[in-house]
């Protein structure tokens, strides 16, 4: 039954991303995305070698479409698309994933079952208010919750590890109410 | 007269790792609270040609005696050696009970003859004397040595002045753990590190420190040999590795995982081998701690809905809970004699030190600071050594399990955290 409505998801997401002009990866038309850069893409051209690696004149005309319209042909390196948001955040002693970030881990889990090459480290964190083994323990409760929401959207578990950074790694280092709200969180780092 | 020889290797595993950095003066301030009345009056002399030492061995003997809050120093300028004769009435004018002198002799093959004498001023007596030869490197050693026998020979109770702490700084954008004297002095680095280092703790002879350290992205647990800073890892299963606990023998730790997806607690040879999984519950448990005996393990657990505090046999079986007050009680730690359990407790959303006494059950508040962490016992189960502060505020702080003494270690700048206290230095 959940297949269903994974499918059901994965084909809304399709509407959604094709306004990005890229369904799935087309080996025939894929570019090279490693180093992260947006990349246009041609249609009819085979563009199998990586950004600069061409002659001069072709990397010009690359430029010149790169400054026309930016396409990006993995959806993960678009910063305006919602996989952007790679943090979710938590109320103080909970690991429950509120509504408002459903959609953006349904976001993640569309692009991880769509590309099973990819995987996600899902870091947990905490305010620094407490012992650090039990912010741990609370850390790896908050990673794990979001593991659990990308299993129940379809990701299968090879592609996800969920671990814990307590409170020993925080993004915000003042001690106030915003910094405190800033380090409850799970990142999803790939 | 005794002569006592310390064995060299003994001395050279109290730290031959590493850069030995000299670093600010300890300024000492120690806070006596009520049982001031009840200190014994004691002064310490000048000890002849203590120049010698490079150190000033009456110093550090003056310091670690304040420390302990058993006591009230009386000034003294005088230098007297074991063999001056000494005004003994002058002394207990001066309203002194014992007094202590000694002398030090340079030897030629860089190390100390140090010679030391406990006297009663009252009844004349001796209470005490014996010679030690160190390293000249050692001299602050010689010292500690001599203050843990004038606690002794005074109180009865076993002396943690010649033992060692460890505990993890960071500072200029690295994690250092590090192994110094209990009074802060002669820190030795162990391991640094650009990501994070928690939870050291002590094997049971001295020798080793398991800790958990962030290099590989994740937390994972490590044995490291102190003397030879050769390391192994104990656990790095999928998910989280920490919490590492000794069992009192050595041969096991108590080890936080989440690889079967929550936080619980395993056992696992400490060399790694053979995991086996202790409890077995819907939430999280964490913070393992064995009992002096070994037969069980008390552990903090949110299984009733926030983290209290249980214990379990090492067999299986049910859990006990044990702390009931507050809605918030982690960190448990058994006094090496058994008795006291320490912990934090949140309580109106200040961490502060707590102890149990587990005979009684009584529970006594330790601390009125806010923002207390990791509390560890001295292996005399007399003192707790916590992290106190915020930020890059904190330090390292000793309080008494009678609550009538609470001195910060200064000696160290940085933001000092994860103390764990060593035990008896053989």
């Amino acid at each position: 039954m959940y297949l269903t409505k994974a499918i059901s998801v994965m084909l809304a997401a399709a509407l959604l991303f094709s306004a990005c002009s890229t369904t799935k990866p087309d080996s025939s038309a894929t570019v090279e995305e490693r180093t992260g850069k947006p990349v246009s893409r041609d249609s009819g051209s085979a563009q199998t070698e990586p950004v600069g690696s061409g002659d001069i004149s072709k990397s010009g005309s690359r430029a010149e479409n790169r400054a026309e319209s930016v396409k990006y042909a993995d959806p993960f390196n678009d910063p305006t698309s919602v996989l952007a948001k790679r943090s979710i955040y938590f109320d103080v002693d909970s690991f429950n994933i509120k509504e408002e970030f459903k959609s953006v881990l349904e976001a993640h889990a569309q692009y991880l079952i769509a590309r099973s090459d990819r995987k996600v480290l899902l870091q947990g964190h905490t305010d620094e208010r407490g012992g650090s083994e039990y912010n741990l323990a609370l850390g790896q409760k908050r990673a794990e919750a979001v593991r659990r929401t990308l299993a129940i959207f379809g990701v299968p578990e090879a592609q996800m590890e969920a671990v814990s950074f307590g409170k020993e790694k925080p993004r915000a280092t003042s001690s106030d109410e915003a910094a405190w709200a800033e380090n409850r969180r799970c990142d999803l780092a790939y | 007269m005794k002569k006592t020889l310390l064995r060299i290797r003994t001395l050279l595993c109290a730290g031959v790792f590493m850069l030995t950095t000299a670093v600010a003066q300890a300024q000492l301030r120690v806070e006596i609270s009520g049982v001031g009345t009840n200190q014994i009056p004691i002064s310490v002399a000048i000890f002849a040609n203590e120049d010698t030492a490079g150190q000033s061995i009456s110093t550090i003997i003056r310091a670690d005696l304040m420390r302990s809050g058993v006591f009230r120093v009386v000034n003294n300028g005088d230098v007297i050696s074991e063999t001056t004769p000494v005004n003994l009435a002058r002394w207990r004018d001066k309203g002194v009970d014992a007094l202590v002198v000694g002398s030090v002799v340079k030897l030629a093959d860089e190390r100390l003859d140090i010679g030391y004498k406990l006297i009663d001023t009252i009844k004349g007596s001796e209470l005490s004397s014996f010679r030690l030869t160190v390293p000249t490197s050692f001299a602050r050693l010689g010292a500690h040595r001599i203050a843990d026998d004038i606690f002794e020979k005074l109180t009865g109770i076993k002396s943690v002045f010649a033992t060692r702490i460890a505990y993890v700084i960071k500072t200029a954008g690295e994690y250092r753990l590090e192994v110094a004297d209990s009074d802060g002095e002669n820190p030795m680095l162990a391991i640094r590190s650009p990501e994070p280092l928690i939870s050291p703790v002590w094997s049971p002879d001295g020798s080793k420190l398991a800790y958990v350290s962030f290099e590989d992205k994740k937390p994972i647990v490590y044995i490291q040999d102190l003397a030879t800073r050769q390391r192994i890892v104990a656990a790095n299963f999928k998910g989280s590795n920490s919490a590492p606990a000794w069992s009192p023998d050595g041969s096991k730790l108590a080890i936080a995982l989440s690889r079967d997806g929550l936080t619980q607690i395993y056992i696992v040879n400490s060399d790694g081998s053979n995991l086996r999984r202790l409890t077995n519950t819907a939430g999280i448990d964490t913070e393992p701690r064995f009992a002096p005996d070994g037969e069980s393990v008390y552990f903090t657990s949110d299984r009733s809905g926030g983290p209290q505090i249980y214990r379990m046999n090492m067999k299986g079986g049910e859990a006990r809970r044990v702390t009931f007050s507050g809605a918030y009680n982690i960190s448990p730690r058994i006094s090496p004699d058994g008795n006291l359990l320490a912990y934090i407790s949140r309580r109106e959303g200040r961490f502060q030190l707590f102890i149990l006494d587990l005979n009684s059950m009584k529970e006594t508040k330790l601390s009125d600071a806010a923002r207390d962490e990791s509390p560890s016992f001295a292996p005399n189960s007399r003192y707790l050594m916590i992290a106190t502060g915020s930020g890059s505020n904190s330090t390292l702080a000793v309080v008494s399990t009678d609550g009538s003494t609470r001195y910060n270690l200064t000696t160290r700048t940085g933001d000092i955290r994860e103390p764990a206290w060593g035990p008896f230095m053989k």
